[in-house]
């Protein structure tokens, strides 16, 4: 008689437990697994999460505490209570300590959130992959001042990202790409963002915040991909309107391994380089009929 | 205990009749047929509203969903904002002002009547120029109209052009309805009514004007600047002339945050005045509560820049509007707490304004804990502009304005019509819409953690996208048969309900001295003011066998009424 007894309240404990498990993507950002500052501010949600979960459920259950504890019953009699200062006082400290905690361990996540940290040593040599032109914004390269710092710009309806090459008197022969973005693991990506017609914003929620492509400024963030995601796709979409095909400007990232980056980069580059032959083909021809 | 209702002391001499039939409410100046046509203008929109946000749920219900074309989608999206923010919650706000203020505050009508039907005009043209563009080609850029989006590159039709008179127009209203209201509540009050003695709901008043004459001219000077880049060839927000798309966010939003307040305030004002008459209660903490408006008014003209925490900006800027936007929190929840504090060991009655009350305090907190948490900017880059904002805030303006307006309605029918409201539809409207309002609103926040954004017009069936938007389209049909159940109430009790007589919830303020609907000069003598609670000093007065003090009942000129 008792086991089958217990063998329901573990199958009934099992079923309660399995969904409360599940229900953590319902109550927090779905997936921070891909870079360090979106699991920091996936834990910071939690926390803050938590402290507004319980407030919320206190003044819910205070509000229904007296709406039924003190319904109209016939004999009752209205306490004529104008307010009392020191309970009026009492509470407005309290909620402002609850927001100084909530500042203070906000300044605490901070750092992990908005400062890039350094590459690691799995990552690609960012000595050898060179940089774009221009001085990157203090703020958004680790202290070293080294990362791979690839170019965002947002366009009706398509993400285009310039990645850094050795020939930087040539920009135009930059390697570039369309909407999926390649890049190495354990390595520090800067993303300089910006915009060439109306406002986008970037956003990878896997991989940290979302920023707005703004035209005619440069917008930054950063992430960095753990060695053991090699071969993973993290997908997005712009989340600024932007026109009628807003909902389809998808962006999507592909972890590689640094060999494969570096071999991605060579193959772009060789395909580039033969267009430019066949577009000065091409020319030639033009010119000489 | 019947007897404690005082007789209404009016008579209504020295008033001209006012014309008959459609010329009575086309040429009138009295405040009552203005508050009585703001209030139904706004709600038809309220209802146009509710229509675009119905098709909008109705697209979202499944995933790759082709009923409607992206173009249809982004129209509607811009109308359903632009509709309830600019020609329901706001306006609608400036009805209950322009019905109540005067009776509450003792006055016999605005002071400037003339200027307050030019306010309820300028309103209708707004709505009729931005709904004419239904007609040609319905602006697509949003209710934030954010360049260049908005600009003549990417929207060439006329349709942004409406939305920018709309604005224009509906704030040059709201502009000078506020300037009357701010007029009106310094000078008109009725003898002995100092500013501590003002009721909860005008002080609100006199807040939301305050605001709104700050607020309004910077979004119309944007749009204006939009204008103008638009069609004369300026380059205010042109990045390759040297302007800058992000000066139209601030100015924008420093408008856009004050009128979150601007839309909620009244609907605080309202719930201050119908939780003590319900609990047989004076209001707990009334110069907390009402320093709590004004120091949330002055937090929100410091906040604007929230809404922006994802553009370029230095660290130092986002950490003082994530400081700034805390600190409303404090007010605001010393509020919620007065309130609740209103009803402990009151003797609470369940009578559908109180019903609907209760539902704004359970939801509006809502809003407002999801508030801080989106205060804080790194939580927010990433929950901005996904379905968790989208929920957000309409857990703050459904909860703050709509649930609010509702209690209004209930509360105040019986005044302006003369007969009750049908209590069990009334209660019944508040049960479905309370329940489809959680329906809609609550799984949005999970729609916007699972990475869905706002305004867009299709998504795939990633995770539990599908099965979240449908409980939501389906929450928000049964929120609109809520809402239809008080639309019928409100026809049927029109010809059949039952005669309120004056003073029907043993009321606190003034406009229960007078009798339902209340004449063209409101009240022939005004009483003296002794306390937050008139009607209650009155009614002991009449209980002892002493008649109400009364000031002289010549009305002096600027308070006669002219037809």
């Amino acid at each position: 008689m008792r086991s089958p007894a217990r063998i329901l309240i573990a199958a009934l404990t099992a079923s309660l437990l399995f969904p409360a498990t599940a229900f953590a993507d319902f109550f927090s950002p779905d997936d921070s697994s891909g870079s360090k500052n979106a699991e920091a501010i996936d834990t910071l949600y939690w926390i803050v999460f938590l402290m507004a979960m319980l407030i919320l459920v206190g003044v819910w259950v205070a509000l229904l505490y007296s709406m039924i504890k003190f319904r109209a019953r016939r004999g009752a009699v209205p306490a004529q209570i104008r307010g009392n200062t020191r309970l009026e006082i009492g509470w407005t400290v309290g909620a402002a300590l609850v927001l100084v905690v909530l500042a203070i361990v906000t300044f605490v996540m901070l750092d992990d959130i908005r400062n890039a940290p350094e590459s690691g040593a799995n990552g690609v040599d960012l000595q050898q992959v060179g940089q774009p032109t221009g001085t990157p914004n203090t703020e958004s390269v680790p202290p070293s001042g080294r990362s791979l710092r690839i170019q965002v710009n947002g366009r009706q309806y398509v993400w285009h990202y310039t990645y850094p090459t050795d020939d930087d008197d040539q920009p135009f022969n930059n390697v570039f790409t369309y909407e999926e973005l390649v890049v190495p693991v354990d390595t520090t990506v800067t993303l300089e963002i910006k915009a060439q017609d109306v406002v986008h914003s970037w956003w990878i929620p896997a991989l940290g915040g979302k920023m707005d492509a703004v035209p005619g400024h440069t917008n930054w963030t950063w992430f960095k991909i753990p060695a053991e995601k090699a071969g993973q796709v993290f997908s997005g979409q712009c989340a600024e309107l932007c026109g009628r095909n807003h909902a389809n400007m998808l962006a999507h990232v592909r972890a590689v391994t640094p060999e494969e980056y570096e071999a991605f980069i060579d193959q772009r580059k060789r395909e580039i380089e033969e267009s430019n032959e066949e577009a000065a083909e091409q020319r030639e021809r033009i010119e000489n009929e | 205990m019947a007897t404690s209702v005082p007789l209404p002391q009016v008579l209504a001499r020295e008033v001209e009749p006012e014309p008959r039939g459609w010329r009575a409410w086309v040429l009138t100046t009295d405040h009552k047929r203005i508050g009585i046509m703001y209030l139904v203008t706004t709600f038809v929109f309220f209802l146009m509203g509710g229509v675009e946000a119905l098709l909008i749920r109705l697209q979202l219900g499944t995933p790759e969903n082709t009923l409607l074309s992206p173009q249809t989608y982004n129209a509607l999206f811009t109308m359903h904002g632009t509709t309830m923010v600019f020609l329901f919650v706001v306006p609608i706000m400036a009805g209950f002002g322009n019905y109540f203020l005067p009776l509450m505050i003792g006055a016999r009508d605005m002071a400037f009547p003339k200027l307050n039907a030019l306010s309820y005009w300028l309103l209708l043209s707004g709505g009729i120029v931005f709904y004419a563009s239904l007609f040609f080609s319905p602006p697509e850029a949003g209710w934030t109209g954010y360049p260049p989006l908005s600009g003549e590159n990417f929207s060439e039709t006329g349709g942004v052009d409406a939305w920018i008179f709309l604005i224009h127009l509906t704030g040059l209203s709201s502009l000078l309805g506020s300037i009357n209201f701010y007029a009106t509540i310094a000078n008109m009050r009725a003898p002995g009514m100092g500013w501590g003695r003002l009721p909860l709901f005008v002080w609100t008043l006199l807040v939301y004007s305050v605001l709104l004459i700050l607020a309004l001219p910077v979004v119309a000077a944007a749009v204006t600047m939009l204008l103008a880049d638009r069609h004369w060839g300026t380059a205010f927000f042109d990045q390759n002339a040297g302007g800058d798309p992000i000066l139209y966010q601030h100015l924008f939003w420093f408008f856009g945050h004050p009128e979150v307040y601007i839309m909620i305030l009244p609907g605080f004002g309202i719930i201050s005045e119908v939780l003590p008459v319900f609990s047989r209660k004076p209001i707990f903490g009334y110069k907390a509560v009402a320093a709590a408006t004004a120091v949330i008014a002055f937090l929100s003209l410091i906040v604007w820049a929230h809404h922006m925490f994802t553009v370029p900006q230095p660290s130092i800027v986002l950490v003082f509007f994530m400081l700034a936007s805390f600190l409303i929190a404090i007010p605001t929840g010393v509020k919620v707490f007065n309130w609740i504090a209103t009803l402990w060991r009151g003797t609470v009655e369940y009578r559908t304004p109180l019903l609907f009350g209760c539902a704004f305090i359970a939801v509006f907190v809502a809003g407002g804990v999801t508030g801080v948490v989106l205060a804080i900017f790194p939580v927010d880059w990433a929950l901005h502009d996904t379905y968790f904002v989208v929920a957000h805030f309409h857990y703050t303006l459904v909860g703050g304005a709509i649930f609010s307006i509702f209690a209004g309605i209930y509360y105040w029918f019986p005044k302006m019509t003369g007969r009750m409201l049908s209590e069990p539809l009334g209660k019944l409207s508040c049960a479905i819409m309370f329940v489809g309002f959680n329906l809609t609103f609550a799984i949005q926040h999970s729609i916007g953690l699972d990475g869905m954004p706002r305004r867009i017009y299709e998504y795939q069936d990633v995770g539990n996208l599908g099965l979240y938007n449908l409980i939501s389209t389906i929450g928000a049909f049964v929120f609109g048969v809520g809402i239809l159940i008080t639309v019928i109430n409100i026809v049927r009790s029109l010809r059949v309900g039952a005669v309120a007589g004056p003073d029907p919830w043993k009321g606190n303020t003034l406009e229960w001295f007078t009798t339902s609907p209340p004449p063209v000069n409101n009240f022939d003598a005004i009483p003296r003011i002794r306390s937050v609670e008139p009607m209650k000093d009155i009614r002991r007065q009449v209980e002892r066998g002493t008649p109400p003090v009364h000031q002289p009942a010549e009305p002096a000129p600027e308070h006669s009424v002219v037809a």
